[in-house]
């Protein structure tokens, strides 16, 4: 299958200063793609670039096997939800989303339709009428999505367009993007730098950091296996202990700091793993309390309670173990019958070999 | 007792402000040649001289048409001048900016000599109408500027890119999305201008030609005294414009604020 959007060494340069600093990307036809990242990263800048609101600096854009250098944002297949949802104020919703469609060759009535197809699409059937500026947040972002899908567009970009809505409203709003996406088949670029709503929302992510792609997969390789120390801190929590790699013939090792030595089936060796220091991560799920009269065949370590956090389903536990100066944090559901143990606690922490991540050092 | 001392104060403020200005249009409808008290009764005679001296509407006439004329470029180059500001960047634009809005503090016995020199010495023009309109333009853009800055950076630079993005030009995104939300600053930049041009008095005074402008003309009749209380009417008339059109200006500043979603923040209101 061949890629819907492909950039070959793009770079952008504002200045002296470097945004994008050799990105290699294809995005294939239908898939509901992030472009996830803290502040800076380059992310936004990338979107604009596929938008046409950014000139690229060296590289290669193309898009349906067209090359984009000098195709201007008006004549890309491409429309865009803006952070700030840019509804224009002085026009009605029906007018916005009407906007586009002014120098389509549809007559009146069709355009009509369509306007409300659209709206019906994004859950303001009826909304038409209404003055821009009495919207909600989470309305006006509907709008947004309405009046950048009426045209159709091959890819839709998204910027950050969850970010100024509440919690509530921004998870009801993931799972309508979803559906929406399923829906009309549109390819959807999202850029955000919330990894819960990429992990949520994708089919792949690109984490970006300092105008480079750290790693590109599906969420739950990105979650499950993350490339280096920075994905690993970007995506959901992350202990980190260090571990020496020794290699027996076919058997990879790891004598990890406070936990003891591990061996990793195969799986969990990441290619090119030599010898030496590495980064062990592990994830707070993937160590549990043992708690007074239950028992374990996984392989246990003593630890001290030093900071409690209840989330009512959940409490997450900082634990300190003998040889390691870092709280390693742990999360436990509150089933029935569990204690929350108080701070100071001693206890024992299961581990096991299986939720060691292998990190470069 | 603490606060009585700045009442006072604001008072005699005000009166200082606005009592002569309230002597206008006591004089305008006494009938008396003399200004002075005590009023010699009511009249409007004055107001009725006003409608048959043809010299006067002849020096109205040209303010007008030199005032909306000024109001037209002034606000013109006005608005190209803020929505550079607000949307584009580009290299020395605090420096430009700066000498644009330079008039603004310049005095204007200076600026109505140099452009005397000029005109007539160095571009060896006739005076007419359109040199003051040259001159107004001149001091009323800088105004213009400052109340449509305001429009402009009030705007989102998305709805811009939101027009481009679903396919209109740079030209039409403009027309279509930009011009629509500076309107009221465009009419309130419009009033402010030309109230500006319609009573200055010293440019107009050096660049005039044969045909005076209406405050050049009052200037010429405080030379007779009998028709000082005619003076006196058209002052009272032109402030009561005055008023009207600085608070329609105004007025629209706040609007288009009001629709742009914005706090006021200032104004010359």
């Amino acid at each position: 299958m061949t890629a819907l959007i492909s950039l070959r060494g793009v770079q952008k340069y504002y200045g002296t200063y470097h945004a994008l600093r050799g990105i290699d990307l294809d995005i294939k036809a239908g898939e509901f793609f992030s472009l996830l990242g803290p502040s800076g990263c380059g992310k936004t800048t990338l979107l604009r670039t596929i938008a046409g609101f950014e000139g690229l600096s060296d590289g290669t854009l193309k898009i349906d096997g067209k090359d984009m250098s000098g195709v201007p944002a008006n004549l890309r297949p491409t429309n865009m939800v803006f952070q700030s949802y840019a509804i224009f104020p002085h026009l009605s919703v029906a007018e916005n989303v009407a906007f586009g469609l002014r120098k389509s060759s549809m007559s009146k009535k069709e355009k009509s339709a369509a306007v409300k197809e659209a709206l019906d699409m994004v859950g303001l059937g009826g909304f038409g009428g209404r003055a821009s500026h009495a919207l909600s947040g989470g309305q006006r972002q509907r709008v947004a999505l309405a009046r950048a899908l009426i045209l159709k567009p091959k890819v839709l970009l998204l910027d950050e367009p969850l970010s100024a809505l509440d919690k509530k409203m921004r998870e009801q709003m993931q799972v309508e993007l979803i559906r929406l996406q399923r829906q009309v088949g549109i390819t959807f670029i999202l850029v955000t730098h919330d990894q819960e709503e990429a992990l949520v929302m994708s089919d792949r992510i690109a984490v970006m950091f300092e105008g480079e792609i750290g790693q590109m997969d599906d969420p739950e390789t990105l979650y499950r296996a993350p490339n280096s120390r920075r994905v690993a801190e970007f995506i959901g929590k992350m202990n980190f202990l260090t571990g020496v790699v020794t290699t027996d013939g076919g058997t990879v090792s790891v004598d990890v700091a406070g936990l003891g030595r591990a061996e990793l089936p195969a799986s969990q060796v990441p290619q090119g793993t030599v010898p030496g220091k590495v980064s062990i991560g592990i994830r707070p799920e993937t160590l549990a309390i043992l708690f007074d009269g239950e028992t374990t065949q996984r392989r246990v370590v003593d630890a001290t309670v030093s900071e409690v956090v209840y989330y009512g389903d959940m409490t997450y536990y900082d634990v300190r173990i003998a040889g390691v100066e870092s709280a390693l944090t742990i999360s436990m559901k509150n089933l029935i019958g569990r204690p929350v143990l108080d701070v100071g606690a001693k206890t024992k922490v299961i581990w096991d070999e299986r939720s060691l991540v292998l990190l470069p050092a | 007792m603490k606060g009585s001392g700045l009442k006072i104060y604001a008072i005699a403020y005000l009166l200082f402000l606005y009592a002569p200005i309230l002597l206008l249009p006591i004089f305008a409808f006494n009938d008396g040649t003399i200004i002075a008290f005590p009023l010699q009764g009511f009249t409007t005679k004055w107001f009725g001289e006003l409608w048959t001296n043809k010299a006067l509407h002849d020096a109205v006439g040209n303010s007008l048409f030199i005032a909306m004329m000024t109001a037209i470029f002034a606000t013109l180059l006005g608005v190209c001048a803020a929505r550079a500001g607000a949307m584009a960047s580009f290299p020395g634009k605090k420096g430009i900016t700066g000498f644009i809005m330079l008039p603004l503090v310049l005095p204007e016995i200076i600026v109505a000599v140099s452009l005397l020199i000029v005109l007539r010495q160095v571009l060896d023009m006739q005076l007419s109408n359109w040199t003051i309109i040259m001159a107004h333009v001149l001091i009323c853009t800088p105004f213009s500027i400052a109340i449509l800055n305001g429009a402009f950076q009030n705007i989102d630079p998305a709805l811009e890119e939101a027009a481009l993005d679903l396919g209109e030009t740079r030209w039409s995104a403009f027309r279509l999305v930009i011009l629509p939300l500076v309107v009221p600053g465009i009419i309130s930049s419009m009033l402010i201008s030309f109230t500006i041009s319609l009573d200055e008095f010293i440019i107009a005074f050096f660049l005039t030609g044969s045909n005076p402008t209406m405050p050049v003309y009052i200037w010429g009749l405080l030379r007779f005294p009998a028709s000082l209380p005619v003076v006196m009417a058209l002052g009272t008339l032109l402030v009561t414009l005055s008023i009207v059109l600085l608070a329609t200006a105004e007025y629209f500043r706040r609007r288009g604020l009001a629709r742009a979603g914005i706090k006021d923040s200032g104004g010359f209101l």
